[in-house]
């Protein structure tokens, strides 16, 4: 298939992954909808990197892969201390930065 | 045969995505998504990308994967209340979410002009040559070669980003000290250390315990 088909499919995944984001209010399903962005983002690159024919972009796709792992850390340990202090685990109520 | 695989693969990638969007248990959004992982999977094998396509199912589908579940029944039992809650907002919520879904199909027909209008030649041929090979383009030798080279200092800050990651994970997640209820607390006050045990409380008061 020409490349072309790949940047479709990724663009499709990067905006179900926005409307996700945008329309979703538990954190845990945000988190996973970040994870549906990060990975239209990981196609696109590495369409862009066999057009090409050289490895940057799959070197740029595993850096974002490195850093949706820490996001995913960061973002569940953060869902789990919300967890712990009883607070609703839903992005409209949680207004506050200091809980 | 790789136009078949090509569309089976997308065919998952899509439905998965879309499952995690629309299910309302977060624990099936996350077992979309491991579908959506691995037919992506597919679609960079498809490309080429042999050592991408083996970090995201050994790294995706397996760890952070097995991270999302363990969170999910831990923090779970939440779905139920918050679809409640969702359908009592009414009007406004549904609207919202109507917004959303727009605005996001919006984005997605822009991403589409931009990336498929433009004028590039390229995207509509089948990429560079390939030749298979052990040192060929995409295999871990390549890989390893590109980022201990060229990409070192790249490697180096994600290293470090994910020890700051780590860290900061077990800090967050932490019990901390005082946030336990009252009854879990096991603290004596000197004055509780003085007085025989259970005087002094409304159970003595009302004669269940006696000294």
């Amino acid at each position: 298939m020409s490349i072309a088909w790949y940047l479709a499919v990724s663009a499709i995944v990067f905006s179900l992954g926005a409307i996700g984001v945008m329309t979703r209010r538990n954190p845990l399903v945000v988190l996973l909808c970040l994870e549906l962005m990060l990975n239209g983002a990981n196609l696109a690159l590495i369409a862009f990197s066999r057009m090409w024919g050289n490895g940057d972009g799959q070197i740029l796709a595993i850096v974002v892969m490195t850093v949706a792992a820490c996001e995913v850390c960061i973002g569940l340990g953060m869902i789990v201390a919300i967890y712990r202090r009883h607070l609703p685990i839903d992005v409209d109520e949680l207004r506050e930065l200091q809980g | 045969m790789s136009s078949v695989l090509f569309f089976l693969a997308a065919i998952g990638v899509i439905t998965g995505a879309t499952g995690v969007v629309v299910l309302r248990n977060p624990f099936y959004s996350v077992l979309a998504l491991v579908i959506h992982l691995v037919s992506l999977a597919v679609l960079f094998l498809l490309l080429r990308a042999e050592f991408v396509a083996a970090v995201q199912v050994v790294v995706y589908a397996g760890a952070v994967m097995v991270l999302y579940v363990f969170v999910v029944a831990y923090v779970g039992g939440e779905s139920d209340s918050i679809g409640e809650r969702l359908r009592s907002r009414g009007a406004v919520g549904s609207g919202l979410r109507l917004g959303g879904a727009i605005l996001g199909g919006a984005v997605c027909v822009e991403l589409l002009i931009a990336l498929l209008g433009t004028g590039l030649e390229a995207i509509n041929g089948y990429g560079a040559g390939y030749s298979p090979g052990p040192q060929a383009y995409g295999t871990p030798a390549y890989i390893g070669k590109l980022l201990l080279t060229r990409f070192l200092l790249a490697f180096e800050v994600a290293s470090f980003l994910l020890l700051i990651a780590a860290v900061g994970g077990v800090v967050l997640a932490r019990r901390r000290g005082g946030l336990e209820d009252e009854d879990e607390r096991d603290l004596l006050t000197p004055l509780e250390m003085l007085r025989p045990r259970g005087t002094g409380t409304m159970a003595e008061g009302v004669g269940r315990r006696s000294p």
